[in-house]
């Protein structure tokens, strides 16, 4: 029986060609929100999107209202910076969200800008995306020109201005400071922090960097008020998921669902089961970046706390009898993520899979930090020769230590991002690693 | 030699710098036009971005060289960025990858550039459309759900309707 999806927000109008305009978006509703957000007090919004508890999309699920509260109260020049540099495997949300709702991502822009007090603001849209910033491109000039953008937006004496940046080919400007030093006209190489850059971002003023989709999120929570959306998710988890789904499902796609759903409901109800009727062997909940879930794991909902902390999701280890250690003794599970959701079979070949991924990280590793440098680099070439059957005897360890060896140990996240999927992969799927290595001593 | 921008660079270019505190930000949109309007970015073009913005020239080297869509070496017209991330290559996205190769007469290992300087095929890495792999982005178009008996028709359209990616800068 298909599962009922409920509430339709960020995703309601994909399909609708006609919503891309900015006559069609108005026509659909579109903008009726932001003069109710433009009267409101600015620290009243922030209070509504605290109250909603709203988290981030892009990958860390941090709560918005908490992260723009962190902007100092007397702070002169402030920016908003949308974060559309979405390249992690697995993710497909943000394009198809630009692509067919550009006009929501400009009101969410503004009336965030309005509760930041941030004037000259800027999406960063990945280089590859080249339709979707003719899209973009198109509709903030369409904005400008209705008034909706400009010097005095829609005669309320506020200021706002988009400017649209494009990227130009590298995963690592979706890292937050990275971006920002992108976005300033230098390699985008992560910055150390603290400062943050609610404090210090963007040309040294305080920045908020957030996700396209957490931004378009923003428009029906001033519209329908924080409580509501809070209402529609559970928890500390407001609202509705986009879930973007490939791998081998029957029924691939992005899927507007309650926080709620499971694992096994999503792949089983909303995509049709597993391709050519297999049974699942691995998913990667949230992006290429997070340790996968194996088939007796799939009963938890996909819901950032849930993702780590149910204790029906195995910790993943350094070896076996050592819990990798996320600080305190706390154990990693998984995350959430970008909403990224890989099916794997059980006749898909693990390691070639993992080698796959080791891949994507040797090859966008910035080159800043030598642990990510020289350890991504080193986890490519000894998964591929794993996973060719020309491995060598300790070669789970080596990769274990290799990939421990960078955890923790870098300026930013990529490190962890490459780090966490090998162990958590060696963790649930030994079996299939070790059955390389021992094809690979019989030859 | 020295070059110069066209006028209509030279316009974009001055509208960008207005949008940015400093002119540092528009090295990205220069170097992009830069591509566009040169071919490829060789010295002589990173010296004119220098210029234009008033940068050093290692500076602007140093961007150039730090994003994979800037291209120090001539390519092709169009260039077909093949996905092979794990979302396509769960369902076939390096046969897809073969096909282009073979229909192209190219390999992606040396260089990807077919004789004709018609087309560049590119490995490239998630371009965001997952739900539909195996994917290929050429431009503004995305072929989705693509088979290797498709690479012929494929190929066939792109060079009845080119999308260089010179078109969106």
């Amino acid at each position: 029986m298909p599962a009922d999806l409920g509430t339709k927000l960020v995703s309601m109008r994909f399909g609708n060609e006609d919503a891309k305009t900015l006559a069609g978006y108005e026509k659909a509703g579109g903008y009726a929100t932001l003069r109710k957000g433009l009267a409101m007090r600015p620290e009243d919004i922030t209070a509504e999107v605290k109250t909603s508890n709203l988290r981030g999309r892009g990958g860390a699920g941090f709560a918005t209202g908490v992260k723009w509260g962190f902007v100092p109260k007397d702070a002169k020049t402030v920016h908003l910076v949308v974060n559309a540099d979405e390249s992690e495997p697995g993710t497909c949300k943000d394009r198809e969200l630009m692509y067919w709702d550009p006009h929501l991502l400009i009101e969410g822009m503004i009336l965030s800008a309005h509760a930041l007090k941030a004037v000259h603001n800027y999406i960063y849209i990945r280089g590859e995306m080249m339709r979707e910033y003719l899209v973009l491109q198109h509709a903030v000039e369409e904005a400008y020109a209705r008034g909706y953008l400009g010097k005095n937006v829609v005669g309320t004496g506020i200021e706002c201005h988009i400017t649209v940046h494009r990227g130009a080919g590298a995963y690592i400007c979706g890292e937050e400071t990275a971006l920002l030093n992108s976005l300033e006209g230098l390699r985008g190489q992560p910055r150390l922090k603290p400062p943050f850059p609610a404090v210090k971002g963007l040309f040294g003023d305080p920045t908020i960097v957030n996700n396209v989709e957490t931004i378009m999120n923003v428009p029906f929570i001033i519209d329908k008020g924080g409580a509501w959306y809070a209402g529609l998710g559970t928890g500390r988890s407001g609202g509705t998921h986009l879930l973007c789904v490939s791998g081998h499902v029957e029924k691939p796609g992005v899927f507007e669902v309650p926080m709620t759903m499971t694992f096994r409901q999503l792949i089983d109800e909303v995509c049709g089961g597993v391709w050519k009727g297999r049974k699942v062997k691995a998913v990667i909940p949230g992006g290429v970046s997070m340790p996968p879930l194996d088939d007796s794991e799939l009963d938890v909902p996909i819901e950032f706390d849930a993702l780590q902390n149910d204790e029906r999701i195995k910790p993943v280890m350094v070896r076996p009898g050592q819990q990798f250690d996320l600080g305190g003794g706390r154990p990693l599970r998984t995350m959430a993520g970008s909403g990224g959701v890989v099916v794997l079979d059980d006749q898909c070949d693990i390691p070639k899979a993992v080698w796959r991924i080791m891949k994507f990280f040797a090859h966008e590793s910035c080159g800043q930090c030598t642990p990510c440098r020289e350890g991504t680099g080193w986890l490519e070439k000894v998964s591929r020769r794993v996973a060719d059957g020309n491995g060598k005897p300790d070669d789970i360890e080596l990769l274990s230590s290799i990939a421990h060896g960078i955890a923790g140990n870098t300026i930013c996240a990529l490190g962890d991002a490459a780090a966490w999927p090998m162990l958590g992969f060696i963790t649930k799927f030994r079996g299939d690693f070790e059955a390389k290595l021992k094809k690979a001593r019989a030859a | 030699m020295s070059l110069e921008f066209s006028a209509d660079a030279t316009k974009k270019i001055a509208a960008l710098c207005e949008r940015y505190p400093t002119k540092q930000p528009v090295v990205m949109a220069a170097l992009h036009l830069g591509q566009k309007e040169f071919g490829q970015l060789s010295d002589d073009v990173l010296r004119l971005v220098a210029r234009t913005l008033d940068l050093p020239y290692a500076h602007v080297y140093g961007v150039a060289t730090f994003y994979t869509m800037y291209r120090r070496e001539p390519s092709g017209v169009q260039t077909i960025r093949m996905c092979t991330n794990i979302s396509c290559m769960l369902r076939g996205g390096y046969d897809v990858l073969a096909a282009f190769e073979q229909k192209l007469g190219v390999s992606v290992k040396t260089g990807g550039t077919t004789t004709n300087k018609q087309f560049t095929l590119i490995e490239e890495e998630c371009i965001a459309a997952c739900a539909n792999a195996p994917c290929a982005v050429v431009g503004t178009k995305y072929y989705l759900d693509i088979t290797p008996d498709q690479v012929g028709r494929i190929i066939a359209e792109l060079e009845a309707q080119p999308h260089p990616e010179s078109e969106v800068v």
